[in-house]
């Protein structure tokens, strides 16, 4: 291990390492996290990580709940793309219950998605350079998360936990402002993204700060359960969008941009490499979008009236919306009995339902593969005889989401 | 040859004979149950067998069934194989009132985390596990929440009933009301006898 730091004089019997609390509540881990290290000198002996201090019992409190109800709760995991795990919640219930949606809530729900990619990995790659030192590159970014949350606004009404869509589709019909903001958003944010990296990709103290920190091999984090870009940073090009193709994904040209050494920087590299796939899938289904003209151009969900909450005008009018609108309020409707497993790619790697249906009107049970749960385990390989600055590097070069992780 | 659902059925039956059974395929899943000492000597055949190449651990979850007696507490693993996008679903069965497993975590470091989570909410005894303790609840809890026995809310409030969201109403625990509407309050050391 490491050199000895902390001269001691001869014949001590005194401990001669250090054990540091990082966290609960410390600035730099960027929500509740615990690690209590062991430090010779600031050198890592070891790291033990504690989790659950926002632990709010969700696969509990799924087993009382319908379908749409439980919607919200997936809003609060990864909290910074909460649109993508709103949407693999949807996907799950649709497979489930054998739904199958218009093509153009597809390419709808793909330009959200790719939205919310883009959010969460210009966050995550901000505060790596925070951690580094380099506070501009954040403020600089963070003006165009506030455009993609306008967008959110314009769609489905909230920002951060956005509750968007609902089983079958959205809500209601994407707006002009929201197509006018997308489109203001591709044009604007390259350029953006050009000086994000101008500032950050060749900058020596933030390479000297993230090369060969927290490095990974490809076996390692295949055993560890990586997926997403911390993997694909290791070198394994395995993306869930081409992998098990969902919403349509199949009929989009991307590249999955892969790392070799899985250390933070390559961490860095392709997450930004990410975001330019992501501005092309989001030209690319707009183009697909704005194909759609007349009658096809207002559909916006699929036809399942047992679980797609009818017009609020049929309601006070129409008999039948009426009862619909009852049952589904109420939580009435009993779905088929089944178990199903759904993956999507979320902002951090493979974020998966595993619903079971006793055909009851409440999952039997419902389990959350939480991706950064998995890989927050390798944390202490990770920084093991590393300096205590770059445990705090490696914690946010991961993209930890405290939310997610305790569920 | 791609790898299909019904390959893999066969490879299975090959080497474990009758001991591997119900396989089905909910939604294009293959899925199957052994019986739980067998769990590692599966898991080790899926992952070492060169036709099966089953190296990746998807996720492993924890299920309480109360009605089957002696198959109360199920162990659920989706592994999946990376070079031909084959994902299976892999369950054994335990008694609730010797809840124990072989870990996995010798095969894949990413199960340690997965088995404390499900000994933490299901009470899985995972032998051989290096690090068996609770991760989202405090130590000192004494129980396995997640368990079908635990009501989602305080079951001995007296001052609400609604059985749409958890209170009262049902059989067994709770307030009860009887067929001719008269309400039955529950014990309100109900609680501490279960724990």
């Amino acid at each position: 291990m490491s050199e000895q730091h902390i001269k001691l004089p001869e014949g001590s019997i005194e401990k001669t390492t250090t054990t540091l609390n990082l966290g609960p509540t410390h600035p730099a881990t960027h929500g509740v996290f615990q690690n209590i290290l062991e430090l010779d000198g600031e050198r890592i002996v070891s790291a033990e990580q504690t989790v659950g201090y926002i632990h709010r019992a969700f696969e509990k409190i799924a087993e009382r709940r319908p379908l749409y109800q439980i919607t919200p709760l997936t809003d609060r995991l990864n909290y910074c793309s909460s649109p993508i795990n709103n949407i693999g919640w949807h996907l799950t219930c649709e497979k489930l219950l054998g739904v199958k949606t218009p093509k153009r809530v597809d390419y709808l729900r793909i330009i959200i998605m790719e939205l919310a990619r883009i959010s969460d990995h210009l966050i995550c790659n901000s505060i790596v350079g925070v951690d580094a030192g380099a506070y501009t590159g954040f403020l600089y970014v963070m003006q165009y998360r506030e455009l993609i949350y306008e967008i959110y606004e314009e769609i489905c009404g909230s920002r951060l936990t956005t509750n968007m869509g609902r089983i079958g589709g959205f809500e209601r019909n994407f707006n002009d402002i929201a197509f006018q903001k997308i489109e203001k958003f591709l044009k604007e944010y390259p350029a953006v993204l050009q000086e994000f990296e101008n500032l950050f990709t060749r900058n020596r103290i933030f390479m000297d700060r993230t090369i060969d920190v927290g490095p990974i091999s490809a076996e390692r984090a295949l055993n560890y359960g990586f997926t997403g870009p911390n993997l694909r940073a290791a070198g394994v090009d395995y993306d869930v969008r081409v992998h098990s193709p969902y919403s349509s994904y199949e009929e989009f040209q991307f590249d999955v941009p892969v790392g070799t050494t899985g250390d933070c920087y390559d961490r860095y590299l392709v997450r930004n490499q990410e975001m330019w796939q992501s501005l092309g899938i989001i030209e690319q289904a707009l183009r697909k979008v704005l194909e759609f003209k007349g009658a096809e151009a207002e559909i916006y969900h699929a036809d399942v009236p047992e679980y797609y909450l009818p017009p609020k005008e049929d309601v006070y009018t129409k008999m039948e919306a009426l009862i619909w609108h009852f049952k589904i309020i109420m939580g009435e409707i009993n779905m088929p009995a089944g178990e199903v497993y759904q993956s999507v790619e979320g902002g951090n790697g493979e974020l998966g339902f595993y619903l079971i249906s006793d055909g009851g009107r409440a999952p039997y049970r419902l389990h959350f593969r939480r991706p950064c749960f998995i890989y927050y385990q390798a944390f202490e390989e990770l920084t093991k005889g590393a300096m205590l600055s770059d445990a705090i590097i490696v914690m946010s070069s991961l993209n930890l989401i405290a939310g997610e992780m305790d569920a | 040859m791609p790898l299909t659902n019904d390959i893999i059925q066969q490879k299975l039956t090959e080497k474990f004979r009758e001991q591997i059974t119900d396989f089905t395929e909910p939604y294009g899943m293959l899925t199957f149950s052994a019986p739980k000492e067998l769990n590692l000597k599966v898991l080790n055949f899926l992952f070492d067998s060169l036709d099966l190449k089953f190296r990746f651990l998807t996720d492993i979850c924890a299920v309480h069934y109360p009605e089957q007696k002696g198959k109360e507490l199920a162990v659920v693993y989706h592994i999946h194989n990376l070079e031909d996008n084959v994902r299976i679903r892999f369950k054994i069965f335990t008694d609730i009132n010797q809840p124990d497993v072989y870990t996995a975590t010798g095969l894949y470091s990413a199960a340690n985390w997965m088995e404390r989570e499900a000994y933490d909410f299901y009470g899985i005894n995972f032998i051989g596990h290096p690090n068996l303790k609770r991760i989202m609840n405090v130590d000192e809890m004494d129980y396995f929440p997640l368990r079908k026995e635990y009501p989602l809310e305080d079951q001995t409030r007296t001052d609400k009933d609604d059985e749409m969201f958890g209170r009262g109403g049902a059989k067994g625990f709770g307030n009860e009301r009887t067929d001719d509407g008269t309400m039955i309050e529950a014990d309100k050391n109900a609680g501490e006898q279960i724990i």
